[in-house]
């Protein structure tokens, strides 16, 4: 993983020449197309090409269930409708309140985890493969189910919470209220996602190595002293790398939500993803939801950019 | 004496816990493995309880008679008939049969579960296969070639990841309606390939970059070609890598839902559009939920537990590059 990417560089510009006459005289920029091109036409094709239409789309007022309609060029009133469009502003509060909960929560855990997990007790090896299970599930299959544990009469869930506190389990709907609903999209999801932040962090914490811990220790520093000042910072920019995938990941959420409550009630779990379905699938303006599209990409990006510039900030102290 | 010897035994145990705080560390981790496991104990008790125990309050936990009633609602398709009707068609033949009779109905055909199970089997191993096969190439390639503007094409493969999957599906779905491709396995499969081949590059790339190319070079010297020095040296160099990619995709192509239910509605549905759709008379059949659900996630529960070190490897490998 250490490998100077320069010393890659000098022996590819290095090698192949000396031997590419032995290619039955395919130059190197050929043979490198050969590999490289398939995945670029397909790519091309099912990403580059559809993005392209994206784009185009999202300036005119085209309804895909009305092919032959006429097609009217708007420039930019998707847009324009769009970003005045308090509806949009709800969704994208709602989405933003999801993705910053759900990632406070598997960060505290999901290090808390690691950490714990990194004191090597016996047989922690087999009880982390466990902990892994939830994240390798289908979230739709599983949200699906999650609908049934939350079911206030019959629900495991209710039961277990009036077990512990000894509220009546039919005196609260998790999916039913507008209070509970959007926790209990929040738990699913913590359950889900926690061990991929506990492996990240995992890995982050396996990384630092001992003899920094044993220079605390003859400096007599408390163990509290070296969690702040050594495990926290330098197991830093692995938690902010999970924070970085979560946050992508849960801002295009779709599956589980729509499964748990589909964005109700009312819309109070409408996430972007939700609104754009609908634009798109349900009331069919194309053109509106391309512009649509196109605005949450550009926002995930760059969102994603400038964490990345603050990563690489903290990387190199 | 005592100072050198404590000084000795904490220097010893600098980086190794001690025994308390490895029993707390211990309990707390199985205590929390312990409640994340409850659903999955539920989907499976779930599935064989008979629909009257599933819904039951309080939960019966242990306390019901196990029963195939969720399988068998799961695989047919029933409907209601008079007592007369039922006794009129001679003995059950099947334990399904005689299951549906208690409940005055008859089994009149299979459901369509098996068909979406198996265009789950068919789209995600297929587009495994194609993503593992065309990101080797690509990773070798950007491995071993000197390709102009390799790190922006790098960055551009990557960031096709960053799309909301509706917003990619909007496009996709007018393309694949002029080509004849919406509701078919390939269509899938090529959609599938071409979100898995950006994470299949990136991963096999680190994992192509580590084996050192001498090897090549020796199998070049010996009057291999380019192909055979790869198909002979370097993939079996990089089977690790290549079995950790693999599981990653087949494990998002197994369980996406977002494409599937927008692109599929018929003969290529895959199974996490169907197993919602599952419903019995007056509501949900939860134990045929469970039971479908059941089946669909053993797979790739096996694949986790049998391939774990793999996929440890690739998630934080993933993780340590970026």
């Amino acid at each position: 993983m250490a490998q100077p990417a320069d010393l890659i560089g000098r022996a590819a510009a290095a090698t192949p020449k000396r031997i590419a006459v032995k290619v039955k005289g395919m130059s190197d920029t050929a043979m490198a197309w050969l590999f490289i091109g398939p995945t670029m036409l397909l790519l091309l094709a099912i990403n580059i090409f559809p993005l392209i239409w994206t784009i185009q789309l999202s300036f005119t007022n085209y309804r895909a269930n009305r092919p032959n309609a006429e097609v009217e060029n708007v420039g930019l009133r998707n847009y324009e409708r769009i970003l005045t469009d308090p509806d949009v502003w709800m969704t994208m509060q709602t989405t933003a309140q999801f993705v910053l909960w759900t990632i406070i929560l598997q960060t505290v855990i999901g290090f808390a985890l690691a950490y714990l997990i990194d004191r090597k007790f016996r047989g922690h090896a087999f009880w982390t493969t466990v902990i892994l299970i939830p994240m390798m599930l289908s979230p739709a299959v599983v949200g699906n189910f999650w609908r049934f544990l939350y079911q206030p009469q019959i629900g495991l869930f209710n039961y277990i919470i009036s077990f512990f506190t000894g509220v009546e389990p039919n005196s609260f709907e998790m999916l039913g209220s507008v209070n509970l609903a959007p926790w209990a999209i929040v738990i699913v999801d913590t359950w889900m996602w926690t061990p991929y932040v506990m492996l990240i962090c995992l890995a982050g914490l396996r990384s630092i190595p001992d003899y920094i811990y044993e220079a605390a220790e003859v400096d007599r520093a408390s163990p509290w002293r070296q969690f702040w000042s050594i495990t926290l910072p330098m197991a830093l920019p692995f938690i902010m790398l999970a924070v970085l995938f979560r946050g992508i990941e849960n801002f295009k959420m779709f599956d589980m939500v729509v499964l748990l409550t589909g964005g109700g009630p009312g819309s109070v779990t409408e996430v972007a993803s939700i609104t754009l379905k609908r634009a798109a699938f349900e009331a069919w303006r194309t053109g509106y939801s391309s512009a649509f599209a196109i605005i949450l990409f550009v926002a995930v990006f760059g969102l994603a950019n400038i964490y990345v510039k603050a990563l690489n900030k903290v990387k190199e102290r | 004496m005592s100072g050198a010897s404590k000084h000795l035994a904490t220097a010893h145990s600098v980086v190794e816990p001690g025994p308390w705080a490895k029993r707390i560390a211990g309990t707390l981790v199985v205590l929390y493995a312990l409640i994340t496991m409850i659903p999955l104990f539920w989907i499976v008790t779930t599935s064989i309880k008979t629909p009257p125990d599933s819904i039951s309050y309080p939960p019966k936990i242990f306390n019901f008679t196990p029963s195939i009633e969720g399988y068998c609602n799961l695989f047919t398709t029933r409907s209601r008939q008079t007592q007369e009707y039922i006794e009129s068609l001679g003995p059950a033949t099947s334990r399904c049969d005689q299951i549906a009779r208690d409940r005055s109905m008859v089994v009149v055909g299979e459901s369509n579960y098996w068909p979406r199970f198996v265009n789950s089997i068919i789209i995600a191993f297929g587009s495994t296969f194609l993503a593992v096969f065309l990101g080797t190439l690509a990773a070798y390639g950007f491995s071993r070639f000197r390709v102009p503007l390799k790190d922006d094409l790098l960055f551009f493969i990557l960031s096709t990841r960053m799309m909301p999957p509706i917003a990619v599906a909007i496009p996709i779905y007018l393309m694949y309606r002029e080509l004849g491709l919406s509701d078919t396995a390939l269509g899938m499969i090529l959609l599938y390939t071409a979100i898995n081949v950006s994470l299949a590059v990136w991963l096999l790339k680190g994992f192509i970059d580590e084996i050192p190319r001498e090897y090549e070079e020796a199998a070049l010297i010996d009057g291999y070609t380019r192909m055979q020095a790869f198909f002979r040296v370097v993939l079996p160099q990089a089977t690790t890598g290549i079995a950790a990619t693999a599981i990653f995709c087949l494990i998002f192509a197994w369980n996406e839902y977002a494409f599937a239910v927008l692109l599929t509605s018929g003969t290529a549905q895959t199974a996490p559009p169907f197993i919602p759709t599952i419903i019995g008379e007056g509501g949900m059949d939860w134990p045929a939920v469970g039971a479908g659900t059941t089946i669909f996630l053993v797979p790739i529960l096996v694949f986790t537990i049998l391939l774990r070190k793999q996929l440890l490897r690739g998630i934080t490998f993933g993780a340590v590059r970026k």
